[in-house]
């Protein structure tokens, strides 16, 4: 497997599996039953594509790896997801908040991901859009009520918005390995893809009568491995099992 | 002699149920997707696909088709996994549709998600007791991935809708 595609699988996966474990947080602390099972389905569709991902990688190093080598025994350096998947939860409106953004994002990424040359990227693509739809019109359905809800609602989304704005700019950036895998033609260009993410956002957001914090400085690093402090915590709590007692299986 | 064999496993695939909607086999739930005789390596390839990427029941499938078709003889069977092409609610027959309302889940509506559904569009269902239209989205999320929670406004009974995808 070439270098510049198992970092690019890389990407897409633990972004996935990072975002799945903060999610399933949620599981049994939801604002209401209804809410707690769908952030678990939606976790438990990231944390399925994040596996399929790490197995084609085991498949194509040939290494007798499994996907639970990737997931459990790498450390946070290695990590290449997006830095937004690691921020904590904050409140409901926080959370939703970056579900918002993140779905957005990542349904158009997977519509571009379907016309790369990469065979299994493509089908991978093609499956996850089905799942990503769900998610996309779950959490604006919830930047709508709380957008328009009461004025506390309201004011915590915006707080929301404020705090994550940073991280948002990292999805469209195209870091050196992606635009490797750009170049070769199974990469897709996260610059252009923020044409359509603004164009959503700005329209939803409008409707929400919430505004988007403007002209901000981005924050990046996740994709080269140069994390917050908070994937260090995620990543102790998710591999505590294979850490404190190796091999252990189910 | 392998097509022979080939139509009698695709018989006995028919005995391995959906473990979360046992009312439904694998083969109605549009599950497997090709079965190959492996001539080289004398193994069967039952190759199956996921309703969702993360869908808990597939470990447990994959374990069962391996059971059920040792017990009837069958040996040397390797289970494959493809996401490629997507499933979809489309695969399901008219008949296994049947079988879910009867068991009170009402059945995908024909024709997969479409873009509709990212602006908040949402299709009628009918209740799968009472047949009324008159039905409430209670939550796109439900009691496994791939149902979501509805309510009926006439006879008031919740129940699952099996979504499109």
């Amino acid at each position: 497997m070439l270098m510049e595609q198992k970092e690019y699988y890389l990407t897409i996966a633990d972004t996935l599996l990072i975002l799945g474990q903060r999610l399933s947080e949620w599981c049994g602390h939801g604002p209401a039953i209804e809410e707690d099972i769908a952030l678990s389905n939606v976790a438990l569709d990231y944390i399925g594509q994040a596996t399929s991902l790490y197995k084609e990688i085991a498949a194509k190093e040939e290494l007798g790896k499994s996907e639970d080598d990737y997931a459990f025994l790498r450390d946070a350096w290695e990590y290449r997801n997006v830095l937004i998947v690691e921020i904590p939860n904050g409140d409901y409106a926080k959370t939703i908040a970056r579900q918002f953004v993140f779905s957005t994002w990542y349904y158009h990424f997977l519509e571009e991901l379907e016309k790369t040359n990469d065979a299994f990227l493509q089908g991978f693509a093609q499956k996850s859009i089905k799942e990503v739809r769900y998610h996309f019109q779950h959490s604006r359905d919830w930047i709508l009520r709380m957008g328009c809800g009461t004025e506390e609602s309201h004011r915590r989304l915006q707080d929301a918005l404020n705090d994550l704005w940073e991280f948002t700019g990292e999805l469209m950036t195209n870091s050196a390995h992606e635009m490797d895998a750009i170049s070769k033609g199974f990469g897709v260009d996260n610059v252009v893809l923020k044409e359509s993410f603004d164009r959503i956002v700005s329209a939803v957001f409008q409707e929400a009568n919430v505004t988007v914090p403007a002209d901000i400085w981005m924050q990046k690093g996740g994709k080269e491995g140069k994390h917050s402090e908070h994937l260090g915590f995620i990543l102790a709590e998710m591999q505590f099992l294979q850490r404190a007692y190796p091999n252990s299986k189910w | 002699m392998v097509e022979v064999e080939a139509d009698l496993i695709w018989e006995y695939l028919k005995m391995v149920e959906d473990p979360e909607i046992p009312i439904l086999n694998v083969i109605e739930m549009g599950i497997v997707r090709d079965l190959t005789w492996d001539e080289d390596n004398k193994k069967w390839h039952v190759v199956i696909t996921p309703t969702y990427s993360g869908c808990p029941a597939m470990k447990a499938i994959e374990e069962d088709i391996i059971e059920v078709l040792a017990e009837l003889q069958v040996k040397n069977v390797v289970v494959d996994t493809v996401l490629s092409p997507p499933w979809t609610t489309d695969w399901m027959s008219d008949e296994a549709r049947e079988k879910l309302r009867s068991t009170g889940i009402a059945p995908p509506e024909k024709g997969s998600a479409d873009k509709g559904l990212l602006m908040g569009k949402v299709k009628d269902v009918a209740c799968p007791r009472c047949a009324s239209t008159h039905t409430i989205m209670v939550s796109q999320f439900g009691t496994t991935a791939c149902k979501a929670l509805y309510k009926c406004g006439d006879c008031l009974e919740p129940f699952d809708y099996f979504k499109c995808i």
